[in-house]
């Protein structure tokens, strides 16, 4: 929702989308207090996600996982000078309202908390804070761009320390992108009810040949290698949830990521930052998941 | 003309894609060699505390700090301000900077994310530009040396948003958000 006052307008699709735009080549990390906020600060994340229990925890200890404690949001924003971001649960317009009048700089729609519900998504259109959502294909990254998101992250398989899913997500965006900048005009009709996206949207994408939105990755990155792989893949930042704080020297993860993300096309800076840096998180086979968080949303 | 993005973190492509638009072909920096033979370098938006840490492991701060004296010119928007000023106001508690301008800037002076904002700003020479703030450095004051380009008033009376000391130029907005070259043009037409 845009507003007007004196000349100046609040909210609209460029400055929500502008800070999506400032925050490419960086990392955005997950954090569980403040203390671990200024870390990821000093380690040059460029914003943090603020969560009771990052996704590995959530899905160790089961149960509904919902919006963050204000008062826990409210000390992260005190202690660093860098964007806050956080979750509220898919189609929870009410979560996100608080989260809006908490100040946070971005609501993430997020798949990792329970779904509040089931067949509609937060009309993002409705508010001043921009959102970014979770997409594993084009199709679901423009329904969310047409609900109103300013920022797609391939979903991933959060919490696992895995990051074959966040890959197969990327490739798969790709590819369809890149099915859409090569079909004629006609074509564009039945992909986009294939997609069951926004005609629209179908059309700039084949226009483009990219989202309308920046697209950063999610879900499974734990290493300085997995932000190098991301990023050729197509991704313009990355999220790192439980890979850093699960890991075994949390700092030297942080800016080892950081850096990793920066000169991503550069194997020597990658192989330098990578060099002694502890265990990563244990992680997962998503194969012998119990619970594929990526497949809620739709 | 050879002009440099310095492409640590942040809206690069914008500026890449700015320099295109009025026909200078932009090099990207991330290695001190790459300040070699520059006429000019933009310092883009993104996250001052990030880039500013970049800056250090990236071996640019202070080869770049040698080229600011050596007189480079500069534009730097929104982080690139913050970067480039003298005094940064409400920012981490070892916040460095480069000091080439002698302003003070209050890191996200005009609040959070919810408070950025679009609107026009009517620049010296140049006439009405778009204008777009996001979690954007409010310039509180600046040194005799410095030209105002460009002022804006958010309800609290007119304060600087655009400023110039010799080749060092310094924005809270980011014209590079725009389709309007004009911000871009000025800087280029002065070195």
């Amino acid at each position: 929702m845009s507003a007007s006052h004196g000349g100046s307008t609040v909210g609209s699709a460029l400055v929500k989308r502008g800070l999506a735009d400032m925050l490419r080549g960086g990392v955005i990390m997950d954090v569980v207090n403040p203390e671990q906020a200024k870390i990821a600060e000093d380690a040059g994340a460029v914003a943090v996600m603020a969560l009771e229990r990052v996704p590995s925890d959530i899905r160790r200890d089961g149960g509904v996982a919902r919006m963050s404690d204000p008062q826990m949001i409210k000390d992260i924003q005190a202690a660093v000078t860098i964007p806050v971001m956080a979750k509220a649960r898919i189609g929870h317009f009410a979560e996100a309202q608080i989260l809006q009048a908490l100040d946070v700089d971005y609501v993430d729609e997020s798949e990792v908390l329970t779904p509040a519900d089931e067949e509609n998504h937060i009309d993002k259109w409705a508010f001043t804070v921009p959102f970014v959502c979770g997409a594993t294909n084009l199709g679901e990254a423009l329904r969310r761009i047409g609900e109103g998101a300013c920022l797609i992250r391939s979903k991933g398989e959060a919490g696992t320390g895995n990051v074959v899913e966040a890959v197969r997500h990327l490739r798969t965006i790709n590819a369809q992108m890149r099915r859409l900048a090569s079909a004629d005009a006609s074509e564009l009709f039945a992909l986009a009810k294939d997609l069951q996206a926004p005609l629209p949207l179908v059309q700039e994408v084949a226009e483009t040949g990219h989202l309308p939105v920046p697209l950063f990755c999610a879900g499974g990155i734990s290493t300085p290698a997995d932000a190098s792989l991301v990023l050729q893949l197509g991704a313009e930042a990355v999220f790192v949830g439980s890979g850093i704080f699960k890991s075994e020297d949390p700092v030297r993860m942080a800016n080892a990521i950081v850096e990793a993300t920066t000169h991503y096309s550069d194997a020597a800076v990658v192989a330098k930052v990578s060099t002694g840096l502890g265990s990563a998180m244990r992680g997962a086979e998503t194969s012998t998941l119990e619970t594929r968080l990526a497949e809620r949303g739709w | 003309m050879r002009v440099g993005v310095l492409a640590l973190q942040g809206d690069v492509r914008e500026h890449v894609a700015m320099l295109h638009e009025v026909g200078v072909t932009a090099t990207t920096v991330q290695r001190p060699e790459q300040l070699d033979n520059l006429d000019g370098l933009i310092m883009p938006g993104g996250e001052s505390t990030a880039i500013a840490h970049l800056l250090g492991t990236s071996g640019l701060r202070e080869p770049l700090a040698q080229r600011m004296a050596q007189g480079l010119a500069i534009l730097g928007t929104c982080a690139g301000l913050i970067l480039l000023s003298t005094t940064v106001i409400d920012g981490r508690l070892d916040q460095w900077s480069y000091a080439a301008l002698d302003v003070a800037v209050r890191r996200n002076g005009y609040g959070r994310q919810t408070a950025s904002f679009e609107t026009e700003l009517d620049v010296v020479g140049v006439g009405m530009v778009p204008g777009v703030f996001i979690r954007a450095p409010r310039i509180d004051s600046v040194g005799p040396g410095v030209d105002v380009l460009a002022r804006h008033d958010h309800g609290d009376g007119l304060h600087p948003v655009l400023v110039r000391q010799g080749a060092v130029w310094g924005a809270s907005f980011h014209p590079e958000l725009t389709k309007d070259t004009r911000v871009h043009r000025l800087f280029l037409d002065s070195i």
